[in-house]
């Protein structure tokens, strides 16, 4: 491909390949800091190309492919193509992570503990991992948690945190001195804006934790905090894992061991104030 | 097998398939477990191991096609 960045996210090393020259400089720009991946060689390749030859200039639109593709997807006009950059990563991840099991979490850490957060989209834990990033936690990641099935820890994959709609004012309101990315509306799933992670976080990025505390949090309702049982947990962590089947009985042992040795609880609030609220008391609790 | 709270998580190597099973069933697989048994041998084994209060070979045989549905037992 003609325009090239390469870069690891925790573990993952990436290699972006695109058609056109703006995508790849908008993933360079907010990533310009972060690790090649280990001896130069990508865990996965990810491909933003043009449909048709002559889709690469006229009105150009950005497939988004690389080693592992969805048949149906479909493309989105180059004026979103960092998001293009960051689906192709997380398509990869999705279907190709088998080192790893994988959970659809958001991940934050403190004193060496760290604190899984999972939930339907929209749940709020993009927002709840950035907002705790600016209180000093370190950010492993807003979209996936990667559980050892060897050692039971959680390493990072503290990709750009995509913030969505109103969580945009939110934590730029809560983090005046972050860097961020340019917005992009009017995308498939609203208006968007990338948030890069503060500079401990990509330092410590290498660094896996123990997990003490897993969060069902849910948006919009009275403030609510109840214990979720193990079993209960094992479901929702399932149902939150792109390859729990696939990692067959590695994927079985490292989620019994995780649900039956780290407490859950399914937090309800009604903004984000009192979910960091409730997230700091219990964390207060848990120490 | 590994006890979660009142459930019990089976993964199942062979169709790579996880079963989440209540009382009695972790009970049954645990005492079949490398040691086939007839019915009746199968109902002294569970009443030596624990307090059956009502030791019905029925209810067992019923327990035992269900898990046999699921290819967690097999019938030989």
């Amino acid at each position: 491909m003609k325009h090239i960045f390469q870069l690891r996210i925790g573990p993952v090393g990436f290699r972006v390949g695109s058609d056109w020259r703006g995508p790849v400089d908008a993933v360079a720009a907010l990533y310009d800091d972060y690790p090649k991946p280990f001896d130069g060689i990508p865990d996965f390749n990810v491909r933003l190309f043009a449909e048709r030859p002559w889709r690469r200039v006229l009105r150009p639109s950005v497939m988004i492919g690389g080693d592992y593709e969805l048949p149906d997807a479909a493309p989105l006009p180059l004026r979103l193509g960092l998001l293009a950059a960051e689906m192709g990563m997380n398509l990869q991840m999705a279907l190709g992570q088998r080192r790893y099991l994988l959970l659809h979490a958001a991940s934050v850490e403190r004193d060496g503990r760290a604190l899984l957060m999972t939930g339907v989209s929209g749940a709020g834990k993009s927002t709840l991992a950035a907002l705790l990033m600016a209180r000093g936690w370190r950010l492993m990641g807003d979209e996936f948690a990667l559980v050892d099935p060897e050692t039971g820890l959680v390493h990072g994959f503290p990709r750009l945190v995509s913030l969505k709609n109103q969580a945009i004012e939110v934590v730029e309101r809560a983090a005046p001195g972050a860097r961020f990315g340019p917005l992009q509306p009017d995308t498939p799933k609203g208006h968007i804006r990338h948030l890069k992670p503060d500079a401990a976080s990509i330092a410590a990025m290498d660094v896996p934790a123990r997990a003490v505390a897993i969060l069902f949090p849910s948006f919009g309702h009275a403030p609510d905090l109840r214990p979720v049982p193990p079993a209960e947990t094992f479901v929702r962590l399932t149902q939150a894992s792109t390859n729990y089947v696939a990692l067959r009985e590695r994927g079985f042992h490292a989620l019994t061991r995780l649900v039956t040795g780290v407490p859950a609880h399914a937090i309800d609030y009604p903004d984000t104030e009192a979910a960091i609220e409730m997230v700091e008391r219990l964390w207060e609790q848990s120490a | 097998m590994v006890p979660l709270d009142e459930l019990t998580a089976v993964y199942h190597r062979t169709s790579g398939q996880t079963h989440l099973v209540a009382a009695p069933v972790p009970e049954i697989l645990a005492a079949l477990e490398g040691a086939p048994a007839t019915l009746d041998v199968l109902l002294a084994r569970l009443a030596e191991r624990y307090d059956l209060a009502d030791p019905d070979p029925e209810a067992l045989a019923a327990r035992l096609a269900e898990l046999e549905t699921l290819g967690l037992v097999q019938r030989r």
